[in-house]
């Protein structure tokens, strides 16, 4: 039944900027402050105040705009939108409405089978957030904190592009990592630096006409945007099937139970009464401003993929996972730059180091080993000086402690080196050989596959030092020549 | 344009105003007048004209990204109707 049917979701995208003041005025903006500590007269909504935009907004903007190769518009005017809520003391929010900074533009996600697939911009435009209303601490009053009141956002609206809940995944997942590289916001959803809504619809193959729309909120995780999708396409098709018609509107999504509940309010019809806000003056941006920000654009995660695939050799996987995260890409951007052995390099990352990482919850920026050891010790491992064992169970645990000492010492004074000198390779053989004389005579007698078994009984007499090309042709040497 | 008693009373809603019975017929009124006012205007032929929304020349009114204290909590939460020390206090909204 549901192959009938096709999904069509379009992802608005707020997210808040780590800009150190708000975005109309000079308070403070921080996440978690003592409430109503982070206020001024401006954003408190005082009578006679005026608004004042912030720089770093607009450099944001410009930023995120120029990443999704959208158009940056030149000439442009901010909004209002009126609505009555408690936690907005003005009555409006500044917001942009005709003139969005950004328009057009793409996203490229992992499509399905490996392919990519390119996500359009509708839109990318500036404006603020509203406080925050509290309403389960009392019984009787809701509490407003506006210290969130006036906090710069850019919102960021999707083309419907979106055919399936794990594209939706992907393209939050692209958004996030772009504004991290960016480092124009957090992305931290589940404290609402980062949030999103969904437009879902479902329609018949082949039809060109889009479904009605429910816009679905409240999801905190990129992971809840998925389920969420997942249950409202459920829903609504099997309402289609039933003959029932899709009502237009807003529903939220209930975590704990995986479903959408209708948010019906009286006031159905949204009445925003849009019109230019008078007391913030037109913005009119130049060629050479883009330029400038152009300059201090940082590599983003596609650049640095392409880079480490082609110029790396790496594959999709090992490229995809290392520039997943910006300060690991860029650490592993600085190994690169002192080994060329790029695999074994990418191997030490995504094994030893994230196991680290990930086991005490840190990023790398409190990774003590600098990428100048990291590639000094995949050079030992390249070079076939130590074995990839001994320098992930022994020399890595090492530098952990000993940060500064030369990955090469630590192998000399633990005596970790590959041993292969032949007589003494020879020495360690014949004792596995002692040792082991009835499956020496079984290998004799044809069971050639106990070659494993040898060779680790001989990696464990050696401490895992002995060279395993040498030491396995010794071995076989010394099987058939003692028949 | 006719403005009937719903519009008037839509638009007070959305303001969250109260409109007294015998205040709507006022209002009605007035709003009427603003209107027509605005239909006499709409009837200039502004074809090829520019829409003039800033009755001002300056552009880029901007300021640097830094941050100020500039009211304490107290002096913040001072004017409100109902408060308690940390927060503005409300009669409940559904969330």
């Amino acid at each position: 039944m549901k192959d009938k049917y096709e999904v069509v979701v379009g992802l608005e995208v707020h997210a808040q900027l780590l800009t150190k003041s708000k975005a109309y005025s000079s308070d403070l903006n921080e996440y978690g402050a003592h409430p109503n500590t982070n206020v001024s007269v401006v954003s408190l909504g005082h009578p006679g105040t005026l608004p004042v935009m912030n720089k770093k907004t607009i450099e944001f903007a410009i930023k995120l705009g120029l990443a999704c190769h959208s158009e940056i518009s030149s000439h442009q005017y901010f909004a209002r939108k009126n609505y009555f809520y408690p936690d907005l003391p003005k009555g409006y929010q500044i917001t942009q409405d005709k003139t969005p900074i950004c328009t057009g533009g793409f996203i490229e996600i992992k499509g399905e089978n490996e392919g990519q697939k390119k996500i359009g911009i509708t839109r990318i435009h500036m404006e603020e957030d509203a406080g925050k209303s509290i309403h389960d601490v009392d019984v009787y009053d809701t509490l407003i904190d506006l210290n969130r009141a006036g906090v710069p956002l850019l919102e960021i609206v999707s083309e419907p592009d979106i055919r399936t809940s794990q594209e939706a995944y992907q393209y939050l997942t692209e958004v996030r990592k772009l504004l991290r590289y960016l480092d124009i916001c957090d992305g931290n959803m589940e404290e609402g630096s980062l949030r999103c809504d969904a437009n879902i619809s479902v329609r018949l193959i082949g039809e060109t006409d889009f479904g009605t729309k429910v816009e679905v909120k409240n999801m905190n995780s990129i992971k809840n945007v998925q389920r969420a999708i997942e249950y409202e396409v459920t829903r609504q098709i099997e309402a289609i099937e039933k003959g029932e018609k899709i009502d237009q509107e807003t529903r939220s999504f209930d975590a704990l139970k995986g479903i959408t509940i209708s948010m019906r309010t009286k006031e159905a019809a949204n009445d925003y009464r849009y019109f230019p806000e008078p007391d913030l003056p037109p913005l009119y941006i130049s060629v050479d401003q883009i330029n400038e920000v152009k300059k201090t654009m940082p590599a983003l995660p596609k650049e640095l993929f392409v880079k480490f695939k082609t110029d790396f050799g790496l594959s999709d996987y090992d490229a995809y996972n290392l520039t997943d995260n910006k300060s690991l890409a860029l650490y592993f951007n600085e190994v690169t730059k002192n080994t060329t052995h790029y695999k074994v390099a990418a191997n030490l990352m995504m094994g030893e180091v994230k196991s680290y990482l990930n086991e005490l919850g840190v990023e790398i920026d409190l990774f003590p080993i600098s990428p100048i050891v990291i590639a000094k010790l995949s050079n030992l491992i390249a070079e076939e000086k130590v074995s990839k064992t001994v320098a992930n169970q022994r020399i890595f645990p090492e530098l952990l402690s000993n940060p500064n000492e030369e990955p090469i010492d630590i192998a000399l004074r633990l005596n970790l080196l590959v041993e292969s000198d032949e007589n003494n390779l020879k020495s360690y053989v014949v004792q596995v050989l002692n040792e082991n004389k009835v499956e020496k005579e079984r290998y004799q007698n044809g069971e050639k596959q106990l070659i494993g078994f040898f060779m680790g009984q001989l990696m464990k007499v050696s401490g895992g030092k002995a060279d395993p090309k040498q030491a396995n042709s010794i071995l076989r040497e010394l099987l058939e020549s003692s028949k | 344009m006719k403005i009937d008693k719903s519009t008037v009373l839509h638009i007070a809603h959305l303001a969250r105003l109260e409109v007294k019975e015998e205040e709507l017929n006022q209002m009605q009124e007035d709003l009427e007048k603003i209107t027509d006012f605005m239909d006499l205007l709409n009837k200039v032929d502004t074809t090829g004209v520019e829409p003039l929304i800033f009755m001002t020349e300056e552009i880029n009114v901007l300021r640097e990204d830094n941050a100020v204290e500039s009211i304490t909590q107290k002096d913040a939460l001072k004017n409100a109707a109902h408060k308690d020390s940390d927060y503005f206090r409300i009669p409940k909204v559904k969330g």
